[in-house]
């Protein structure tokens, strides 16, 4: 049986982006409808690192993340779910002197938008840290940054959303959309929604949706391999990482030592990804390094998932340049989780309002219509989640 | 060209069974086992040491353990035996080992997944209290320690190791004070007739009833409820029979478990397709009468994909290695092929009236009360899944995981993921197969974090 749906807006994808769209878009007043090819929340948001960080963003990032990072402080509540963010702060290690350069004049460049890094010299950080190897000679803290339970926030988006009166559709995936005369027709399998403006969160997916629409915007499948302990007593009182990234960890509350290990395997077409056992056992590797008292510590599960990921690794984020009432928001390139709160608010006040406050130039999607990035931006490398 | 490499996982009857047919027809197979000697769960043999009789081991299945138990030592460097392994991933053609604090890899052409069971378990009151074992987990005392789980040993559950179990610990000299069975009496009558026509191991356990060997023990069918008393320690086990009247027994050990669930996560990592088997109440990897998986290079035998029992195991592991060795072109037998084909129909039949003979029992599912632990590595109550389940809409086994922390911890649902299944679907009124099935992630079993890799 086919059914037909109209509303103001139509959502493709239901991760964190997607939901809490539908979530600000409620609360401005407008119809909304979710579509998700599975369960919401239950992709790239649903698996993640849990890293809820400003530090090391590329500095574009930073608005959307300071403003952000305000929604966490009240998140639990909103969602009236507890989301176990813990304001563990973060801890970027450097263990070299050109690590340190790299430091110093991030932190020097992230004052300009309100985020206060600490440099810790080697003393300091061995004094806060005694557990850690004898490689690190320096570090940058931020004191605000800290992590949460990602497979908890999506779902408790969707919900709200849903209590708000969004329209909420699991197990629908969308195979077409296309402008009408007054909107936009959007298929999935037995499901047809007409809306007048169309939102494209759909992850990995997102450049396959602006494709319809005449846009080009290279997205990847990008899938951070990860591992974790059992509980251990508690001692990673920060989260961790490290310049290049190749390192990060942190501790849950139930003591659980999460930590990444290079990339797993994935198809984004089949939505199905796999944690790669050499990656973790490099991963492994690594991270002894770094903290030998995890020798031994009894890894009980590995695990990936699939974020869409760009060349320049930041995000399209905004109105389409072809389609009138077309808005993206995807290819969060492994670090969207602690954006998502905030591209809620973004995205209604980019329908609502045409425009938002915060600086979003430097994510349109025309910057690679014209044949490519300039690689200068890709220099901005940074592999932690 | 070389030999293709077929790799193994399990020396149980499947696994060494398959292993000697490779091995006869000229291949030299790779067979894995965590265990450091052969002989899987039913001829699991002490360790070295503390050898003990084959018939005070094995009992009535002392000539077939023997007969498992030769097949290394008969075929030596024929078969590549990697004791002590584990297997802890498999993905696109490899095997991931830990053996030893030593990881290594191991390449395959074909793999014959033949991992066994391990007893279903559902949650009553009491049964974290230190004393309480599964069926298994108290047979495996016996068989490879020699040592009974307690003085005064009381048995509860549904299957066939339920009097098997009892028999064996009342011969080993424990003194066996209860054998409670909470699937109703009425059962086993009606499948009686289907289980004469093939008589089995696993049928041994009703043999044992009729021998009434059990001394002194109480014995009751049907029972509705059970408790198990004690603090810090098993005290009591009370039961409330099938009348609804109460009874109470002292005892200082309690072994209980519900039948047994397939251990197919390797499957899955595999990419085997899996379906659910209405029979035995679980998911079982897809596997068609000659062994093959929905996947071209995976092949399963044994109690890893569907619970069939000991001679079961050993005839699927022949049959399975007949289909690898006409998949790399090397001749096969064809009346082997079809003598094996024969026998293992005969046992599915019978293998149908025995699940009759043991309903799963729903009633004690449904009696599972909101404070009690369900996943026992996480501390999560069966509470909390209704909870997610109720109010947060989670309506599948994976969905209750990632809300509730249900079957996260270290055995990765292994114990609770069926009993946890069962309850969502309890909740939201469905059949079980709709609540889902846990999806595996390596490793199966843990791992330790080692360094040396790059
Ligand atoms: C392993 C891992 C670790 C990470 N660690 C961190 C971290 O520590 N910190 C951090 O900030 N970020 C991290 N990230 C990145 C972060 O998880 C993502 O950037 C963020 O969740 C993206 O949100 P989203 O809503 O854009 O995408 P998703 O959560 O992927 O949501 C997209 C949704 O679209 C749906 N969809 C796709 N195609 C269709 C279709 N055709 N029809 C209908 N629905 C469709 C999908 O089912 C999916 O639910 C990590 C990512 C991964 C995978
Ligand atoms: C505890 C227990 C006791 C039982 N006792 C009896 C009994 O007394 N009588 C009876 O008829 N039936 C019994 N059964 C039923 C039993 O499943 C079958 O009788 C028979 O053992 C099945 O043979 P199999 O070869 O399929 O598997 P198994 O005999 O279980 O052998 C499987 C082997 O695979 C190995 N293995 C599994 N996964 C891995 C891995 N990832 N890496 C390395 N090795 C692995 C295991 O160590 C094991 O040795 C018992 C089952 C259990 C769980």
């Amino acid at each position: 049986m086919s059914a037909r749906l109209a509303v103001d807006v139509c959502i493709i994808g239901g991760g964190i982006a997607g939901c809490a769209s539908a979530v600000a878009l409620r609360k401005a007043g407008l119809t909304a409808a979710v579509l998700d090819r599975g369960l919401c929340g239950a992709g790239a948001s649903g698996v993640n690192f849990g890293g809820v960080r400003q530090q090391g963003r590329n500095l574009h990032e930073l608005p959307l993340a300071r403003r952000s990072r305000r929604i966490w402080d009240s998140l639990a509540a909103i969602l009236e779910q507890d989301v176990e963010f813990d304001v563990s702060g973060h801890i970027k290690l450097a263990r070299s002197e050109a690590d340190l350069a790299e430091l110093e004049t991030y932190a020097r460049n992230a004052r300009d938008y309100g985020l206060d890094l600490q440099m810790l010299g080697a003393n300091r950080v061995r004094s806060e840290i005694p557990w850690l190897g004898d490689k690190v000679i320096g570090a940058s803290l931020s004191p605000e940054d800290g992590q949460a339970n990602p497979r908890v926030v999506g779902p408790a988006f969707a919900r709200l959303a849903r209590r708000l009166g969004a329209e909420i559709h699991e197990h629908r995936r969308v195979t077409a959309a296309r402008r009408t005369e007054t909107g936009f027709e959007v298929e999935a399998g037995d499901l047809t929604v007409a809306s007048a403006w169309l939102v494209n969160t759909a992850g990995v997916f997102g450049g396959t949706v602006a494709g319809w629409f005449g846009e080009h915007a290279p997205v990847e499948a990008l899938m951070p391999n990860m591992l974790v302990t059992e509980p251990l007593p508690y001692f990673v009182s920060r989260s961790i990482g490290v310049c290049g990234g190749d390192v990060y960890l942190r501790q849950t509350g139930r003591g659980n030592v999460i930590f990444g290990g290079g990339r797993g395997w994935g198809d984004a077409e089949i939505a199905r990804s796999r944690p790669l056992a050499d990656e973790s056992l490099g991963g492994m590797s690594r991270t002894l390094d770094l903290v030998p008292a995890l020798t031994n510590a009894q890894v009980i599960r590995t695990w990936t998932g699939i974020d869409g990921q760009t060349p320049d690794r930041i995000p399209v984020i905004g109105h389409s340049s072809t389609t009138p009432q077309l808005v993206h928001a995807f290819g969060f390139s492994g670090h969207g989780f602690q954006l998502g709160p905030v591209m809620g608010e973004i995205i209604a006040e980019l329908v609502t309002q045409g425009r938002t406050p915060t600086p979003i130039a430097p994510f349109s999607i025309e910057r690679f219509a014209a044949g490519g990035v300039a690689s200068s931006v890709e220099a901005h490398t940074h592999t932690e989640h | 060209m070389s030999d293709p490499v077929i790799a193994i996982v399990g020396a149980g009857p499947a696994g060494l069974r398959a292993a000697e047919t490779l091995a006869l027809a000229g291949l030299r197979p790779v067979l894995f086992d965590e265990a450091e000697r052969p002989g899987g769960q039913i001829y699991r043999q002490p360790p070295p040491g503390a050898e003990r009789p084959g018939a005070a081991i094995y009992g009535l299945e002392a000539g077939k353990a023997q007969a498992v138990h030769a097949i290394l030592p008969t075929l030596g460097e024929r078969i590549d035996h990697r004791a002590g392994t584990l297997v802890w991933n498999v993905f696109e053609g490899r095997l991931d080992t830990l053996r030893a604090g030593a990881f290594a890899h191991q390449p395959f052409d074909r793999l014959i997944l033949a991992t066994g069971a391990m007893d279903r378990v559902i949650p009553f009151p009491g049964w974290t209290t230190p004393g309480v074992f599964t069926l298994g987990g108290a047979q495996i005392a016996l068989k490879a320690q020699g040592v009974s789980i307690g003085r005064r040993v009381a048995f509860v559950g549904a299957g066939p190791l339920l009097p098997l179990v009892a028999h064996q610990y009342a011969k080993a000299g424990a003194e066996v004070v209860a054998v409670l069975d909470v699937t109703p009496f009425g059962a086993k009558l009606r499948s009686a007739a289907g289980m004469l026509a093939q008589p089995s191991t696993l049928a041994k356990g009703l043999y044992y009833v009729a021998r009434n060997a059990l001394g002194r023990a109480r014995r009751a069918s049907g029972v509705r409820a059970i408790r198990v008393e004690g603090e810090g320690r098993v005290a009591a086990l009370a039961w409330t029979d099938h009348k609804g009247a109460e009874h109470r027994v002292a005892c200082d050990a309690v072994g209980a478990s519900f039948g047994l669930r397939s251990e197919s996560q390797l499957a899955d990592l595999a990419g085997c397709t899996f379906a659910f088997d209405a029979l035995t109440r679980q998911w079982a990897p897809v596997r068609a009468p000659d062994g093959r998986s929905s996947r071209e290079d995976v092949f399963l035998a044994g109690d890893g994909a569907g619970i069939g029992g000991a001679d079961v195991a050993e005839l699927q592991g022949r049959r399975v290695a007949l289909t690898v060795l006409q998949d790399v072109g090397r001749p096969v037998d064809v009346a082997e092929v079809a003598r094996l084909d024969s026998a293992l129909a005969r046992q599915a039949q019978f293998r149908a009236a025995l699940e009759g003979a043991y309903p799963y029992p729903e009633h004690l599912v449904a009696a599972v009360a909101d404070d009690e632990i369900l996943c026992r590595c996480e501390g999560v109550t069966a509470g909390a899944l209704r909870d997610v389940v109720r109010h947060k809409g989670a309506a599948e086994v994976n969905r209750v995981k990632a809300f509730t922390r249900i079957g996260m911890g270290r055995c990765q649902g292994r114990v609770c993921g069926h009993a946890a299944a069962e309850l969502v679907a309890l909740e939201r009124g469905c059949p079980v197969e709709d609540a889902g099935r846990l999806r595996g992630q390596p490793p199966v079993k843990p791992i330790p974090v080692l360094g040396g890799f790059s």
